[in-house]
């Protein structure tokens, strides 16, 4: 298989993460969305280092995992603390902070 | 062999990419992401990376995607309403989504890389191996693996602190919060 392959099929998971992100409206699916478009990269990444012959992507692919997961943890927890203050889990009503 | 395995486990992860964005019900969204992590998890098999499929499956599939199920259980089904607030955003959310994956393969098929086309460069047999990975991260990128450390201690005290509970609550603790942060952490370790 060429690595190119890998390529198309890695845009085509982040253009679907992008236009969820875009579309849905709940800040856990969005957070989702977000580890569709992290793993979009991770995949591109692994295939490059393939491609190259160097292991070193694959260590960037790690590193992208664990700030993923990073993320993960904090989004939730915003998310709960959200939902136990009673504010609506939709980021269209979340815009007290926009300028 | 290795055509019909790109094939299948490409399929499941488009599928579980959209499943995750179509399905209403976040909980279902939830465990479409687990079918796209494992086959992302075989990809990643298929590109000799052994070590990233492995912990694939046990951080995300496994730890982190628990978080996932805890909250989607603890938050609910929420109404999504349909109003839009930027007109015919429904419509141009898609539209921007396939204006990007054009754009992303045209630079990825007019490309000059010449590597690209082949099936790779000549890989030693250890290539992605735990023993491989494992010495290239605690020689060469010492510095990163410490600041990835750090970073993960410092999300897990930020989750707690987050959802913690707090005086004036009359909810129930959520203590499973911060012991999954910390089985996350471990198992990303």
């Amino acid at each position: 298989m060429d690595v190119t392959w890998y390529l198309v099929l890695s845009a085509l998971l982040f253009a679907i993460g992008a236009g969820g992100v875009l579309i849905r409206r709940s800040p856990l699916v969005i957070l989702l969305c977000l580890e569709l478009m992290l793993n979009a990269g991770n995949l591109a990444l692994v295939a490059f280092s393939r491609a190259v012959g160097n292991e070193e992507g694959q260590v960037f692919a790690l590193i992208v995992m664990v700030v993923a997961a990073c993320e993960v943890v904090v989004g939730l927890g915003l998310i709960v603390a959200i939902f136990r203050r009673r504010l609506p889990l939709n980021v269209d009503d979340l815009r007290d902070l926009r300028g | 062999v290795v055509q019909v395995a790109f094939f299948v486990a490409a399929i499941g992860a488009l599928g579980g990419a959209i499943a995750v964005v179509g399905l209403r019900n976040p909980f279902y969204s939830v465990l479409a992401l687990v079918v796209h992590l494992v086959s992302l998890a075989a990809l990643f098999l298929l590109l000799y990376a052994q070590f990233i499929a492995a912990a694939q499956v046990v951080v995300y599939a496994g730890a982190v995607m628990v978080l996932y199920v805890f909250v989607a259980a603890y938050v609910g089904q929420q109404e999504e309403p349909l109003y839009e607030p930027i007109p015919g955003q429904r419509l141009l959310a898609p539209l921007l989504g396939v204006a990007l994956f054009v754009e992303l393969s045209i630079a990825i098929l007019g490309t000059a890389l010449s590597s690209l086309s082949s099936r790779g460069a000549q890989i030693p047999a250890s290539f992605g191996t735990p023993t491989s990975i494992g010495n290239l991260l605690l020689e060469r990128f010492l510095t990163v693996f410490e600041a990835a450390s750090m970073l993960l201690l410092v999300a897990a005290v930020g989750a707690v602190v987050l959802a913690g509970r707090r005086r004036d609550d009359t909810d129930r603790p959520t203590s499973e919060r911060g012991s999954a942060g910390g089985r996350a952490e471990e198992a990303a370790r």
